[in-house]
């Protein structure tokens, strides 16, 4: 019973943030209707028993991702009434992309349900457990089983991280804007001050 | 809890729901009296640093200070500036109370005494923490001035860059104690240092990372050396300029429950939580109820938070990334590396 209310509520949430995010007028609205949307959508992973998912979800993507999206987006001076211009211009364009994600949503959804893909039964009954939880089943299986896949994955990320890297750092060693951490660490109050113990009345000479 | 409502002829879901209400309450009522001692707690040694005496006019020693605080705030004006965006504005200062006391249904009191007892309980700290920066970012760009939105950039990057430490050392942790529930891995801490010390400071390898989780907590929560965010000769009030009245209250006592809540996290996760400090039986310090003991522990952790906020400067921004990508970021992922070598050398290869 409590079970099926939230399933409810947290799917009409989800569909209902996901269409917010493309109807908000605000950019920064809209950011922000996305991240309701992965945040019901780990609740969605909790009802199905998958806490490890929900919470790496929240994690990477409300935790990190959305924020990065939260910080260009209001960094950048948007003309609101540019960026809905193009909006009944690039709609068709953007049904067939949906249609496509449905698409590719039924059959992979149908894959499943017939069985021609090894991912468990379609009873729902997963793949082989040698764990208790979640956590631990998907750990074992990571590191057995799709080892390579998941080092590959790694190795990917990795990659590009430092590509991102190499592409923006820039040399630069100009005067303004570099700090020495070491030497102001190493200096010391002797080099840098001088005590004056002047008489009452009477002044300093520097 | 729900056992005794079924006692009472509810069917199992009413219990279940009437126990899960209660134990709600039970934690966020006196959190919420917590914070309001804490900060009196916060100024009284802050003060005794400063040799000044701190608050002593309301009520005996000035105990009631932040109550007679709250009143004036709670009569106070709620002013919403014509240029903000009020929906976000409004909302800003509930989300970040209510995530700071999310948190809180996972952490163990006692071996028993825990709201949600979850197998995924540290990822689940860490998950809702990480939405503190929500709050934040919100408020300042809602606020449509210029200092609110420095801070919620300030707040942004700061947030992200130790969350990254954060959870490296989180990860050493669960390393060690093989589980990511919070009350099996104050368990796993039962006579840790030769079954005499309960807790996983004793270790050599998990004490280094015991200093940088508090250095990191004091940078996640913005007290000071790291409270740019808020620096009142840069910002003003960061944030919380354009804020008054509740909604101001709201941030203020947001702040202090994730203060405490990072507290919890060092004792729970390094400090053996409930557990006595020792394991040895000399005076029956086993009869203490658990909970006193981790108050003892979250107490000595504020008094410590109090301590660095009263004796350090703050830090250059730069000074700030620098520490989080350059020193931290390095050493937790070195300390990820040598515990799980010495972890798979200690307890077989298999």
């Amino acid at each position: 019973m409590i079970h099926t209310l939230a399933f409810y509520l947290f799917a009409v949430l989800v569909i209902a943030s996901g269409a917010m995010v493309v109807m908000a007028r605000n950019p920064v609205h809209s950011v922000l209707w996305l991240i309701l949307a992965f945040f019901n959508a780990a609740g969605l992973m909790v009802l199905v028993g998958a806490e490890f998912i929900a919470m790496l979800l929240v994690i990477v993507y409300v935790g990190a991702v959305a924020v990065l999206f939260l910080f260009v987006v209001m960094m950048l001076n948007i003309d609101f009434a540019e960026l809905r211009a193009g909006f009944v211009k690039n709609a068709p364009l953007g049904a067939v992309v949906a249609l496509i994600l449905l698409a590719e949503l039924v059959l992979g959804i149908g894959a499943y349900r017939v069985g021609a893909i090894d991912l468990g039964s379609p009873d729902g009954s997963a793949a082989p457990l040698l764990g208790e939880g979640n956590t631990e089943n998907i750990g074992a299986l990571l590191y057995s089983r799709y080892l390579f896949l998941f080092e590959m994955a790694g190795i990917i990320l990795l990659v590009a991280m430092i590509g991102a890297i190499v592409l923006t750092h820039r040399e630069s060693r100009a005067s303004r804007g570099h700090q020495d951490i070491g030497k102001q660490v190493s200096r010391r109050p002797e080099d840098a001050t001088e005590m004056k113990q002047p008489e009452v009345g009477k002044g300093v000479e520097l | 809890m729900t056992e005794f409502f079924i006692s009472l002829g509810m069917s199992y879901e009413w219990a279940w729901f009437v126990a899960t209400i209660c134990g709600i309450l039970l934690i966020a009522l006196p959190l919420m009296l917590g914070v309001a001692m804490i900060i009196y707690m916060d100024r009284k040694v802050w003060a005794a640093i400063n040799l000044r005496r701190g608050p002593n006019v309301v009520g005996p020693f000035g105990l009631l200070q932040s109550f007679a605080d709250g009143l004036k705030v709670f009569l106070q004006e709620t002013i919403i500036p014509s240029a903000a965006n009020k929906g976000l504005f409004i909302i800003a200062p509930i989300l970040t109370f209510t995530v700071a006391l999310l948190s809180w249904a996972v952490i163990p009191f006692g071996p028993e005494a825990v709201l949600a007892d979850i197998n995924v309980g540290l990822l689940y700290i860490f998950a809702v923490s990480s939405l503190g920066v929500y709050g934040v970012v919100i408020s300042g760009w809602a606020s449509n001035s210029k200092y609110p939105f420095f801070s919620a950039m300030r707040a942004s990057a700061q947030m992200i860059s130790y969350e990254v430490s954060i959870g490296f050392i989180i990860v050493c942790v669960v390393l060690w104690a093989g589980t990511f529930n919070l009350k099996e891995i104050v368990l796993a801490q039962e006579g840790h240092g030769f079954g005499i010390v309960n807790g996983y400071w004793f270790n050599p390898l998990l004490f280094p990372i015991m200093v940088m989780f508090f250095i990191s907590a004091l940078a996640e929560t913005q007290r000071v050396p790291f409270d740019l965010t808020e620096a009142e000769s840069e910002l003003v009030a960061g944030y919380q300029t354009e804020y008054s009245s509740m909604s101001f209250a709201l941030f203020w006592l947001g702040e202090y429950a994730n203060i405490l809540l990072m507290c919890a996290l060092t004792s729970i996760l390094f400090f053996g939580g409930w557990l006595p400090p020792l394991n040895i039986d000399l005076i029956p310090w086993f009869d203490i109820p658990g909970i006193v003991w981790l108050l003892l522990k979250i107490l000595f952790f504020f008094f410590c938070f109090s301590w660095v906020m009263a004796t350090v400067p703050r830090y250059r921004y730069d000074q700030l990334m620098r520490l989080g990508w350059k020193v931290f970021l390095p050493l937790s992922l070195f300390f990820v590396v040598v515990i799980s070598g010495f972890l798979m050398i200690d307890r077989g290869w298999g």
